[in-house]
């Protein structure tokens, strides 16, 4: 008999399409698993309306859920609550700026952000702070791009919403 | 499904939100490729792309709510142009990178304001969907409000762009607060707010960041109606005839 805790393990496996070194789990996309006799029910939720990902993330799971025999399942997808980048552990943020991702900053709700103020992000390589946004928008829809005064590298950054 | 946080949304109002997202999203992505800078083409393409995705809820929400068994594509793909409910502001041609900024900025703001009283809306998709939808657009009002500033505070050129931009972006922003009549039954079912109060707050706001841009705000004079009933400038015919082709010649095609 397959128990919730076993589905959470299985999913824990499905990387991050865009950010391989994080599952889908730990992305927080994951919002809820419902086991009911044989049936699975899995619920996840975009980290951007128009996440390209997704789709490949759904099928992912499908996937895994197939490769281990489970037979009667379903992968639902909500909007809301909406995705925030609080919901990420602090053991998915070291991973993040192990990879040379700076990670998410807390408080997702900033309102200092609006009209164009801008944070003081940690460079992921030398932890120098004095670094500077190039771009708001990075290589995928959840990422800025800076660059590091100091040891001169650009990183991403992982940007909080 | 739990009843008592449903009120009834006309189909159309979704539809309205709909096409202006997805217009605005592929008029954007027209930038793919053409941005002045590599930073600027990914910034408005993924902003394009935000957009997109937008348009993809309210019309997978539109289908169901239709009950025809039609899905999100049929909706952006198998509709004619006076089908379409987006406003006219969404449809004008990019122009230059200082046009497309403009409205870009004065559309953000609006939005943003706009996705804050949807929030509140006692109907669970739209307050569900305004939750999601107004991170994404907080950062489209920071990155426009960035360029209105370094464009119209720069050189003597860009800031005589900007002006320029704005004059002819100006009667194209008051389509917002006059609601059409599915808007209206909408306002009247409680489901959506009445945008008509927004209108100062708006005001005030783009005040803000114009004045630092060293711009000087246009008064209200004429303004262009029409989109959200289906009366469109000729423009959208095109971009429809450009969208819609793929599956208009090649039904259901898949890849
Ligand atoms: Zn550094």
């Amino acid at each position: 008999m397959i128990s919730e805790q076993d589905i959470w393990n299985i999913l824990s496996e499905v990387p991050d399409p865009e950010i391989p070194v994080l599952n889908v789990v730990e992305m927080g996309i994951v919002r809820a698993v419902s086991v009911a006799g044989p049936r699975v029910e899995v619920t996840i939720t975009p980290t951007y309306s128009g996440c390209p990902a997704m789709k490949t993330i759904e099928e992912d799971i499908l996937e895994v859920l197939r490769e281990k025999h489970i037979g009667d399942y379903e992968v639902k997808t909500v909007l809301s609550p909406a995705w925030t980048t609080d919901w990420m552990t602090d053991a998915a943020r070291e991973k993040l700026r192990q990879t040379g991702i700076a990670p998410p900053e807390r408080e997702s709700a900033d309102k200092a952000l609006l009209l164009g103020r801008v944070r003081t992000i940690a460079c992921p390589r030398c932890s120098s702070v004095h670094t500077h946004m190039i771009s708001q928008f990075g290589s995928t829809a959840c990422k800025a791009l800076y660059k590091c005064d100091d040891c001169l590298e650009p990183f991403d950054y992982f940007k909080c919403i | 499904m739990n009843t008592t946080t449903r009120t009834a949304v006309p189909v159309g109002f979704l539809l309205q939100l709909a096409d202006t997202s997805l217009i605005l999203g592929q008029r954007l992505s027209e930038w793919c490729g053409h941005g002045p800078i590599l930073e600027e083409d990914i910034a408005l393409t993924n902003t394009a792309l935000d957009y997109i995705g937008q348009s993809t809820n309210l019309y997978k929400q539109a289908a169901l709510l239709d009950g025809r068994g039609q899905d999100e594509d049929d909706m952006a793909f198998h509709r004619d142009a006076w089908d379409f409910r987006n406003c006219l502001i969404a449809e004008l041609p990019n122009g230059d990178y200082g046009f497309t900024i403009t409205r870009q900025f004065l559309y953000s703001a609006w939005y943003y304001l706009y996705l804050q009283q949807l929030r509140q809306s006692p109907d669970e998709f739209l307050s569900g969907f305004a939750e999601k939808s107004i991170k994404e657009v907080r950062y489209h009002l920071q990155h426009s409000s960035d360029w209105v500033k370094r464009l119209g505070d720069g050189t003597p050129e860009s800031h005589e762009r900007m002006a320029h931009a704005l004059a002819e972006i100006w009667p194209f922003t008051g389509e917002w607060f006059t609601p059409a009549e599915t808007e209206l039954e909408a306002i009247r079912l409680g489901s959506a707010p009445d945008p008509v109060p927004l209108r100062k707050e708006w005001r005030n706001l783009v005040e803000s960041v114009l004045s630092e841009a060293t711009l000087t705000i246009p008064e209200d004079g004429f303004m262009h109606l029409g989109g959200k009933e289906g009366r469109h400038t000729e423009y959208l015919g095109y971009m429809l005839a450009d969208m819609q082709f793929l599956q208009r010649a090649y039904p259901g095609a898949k890849w």
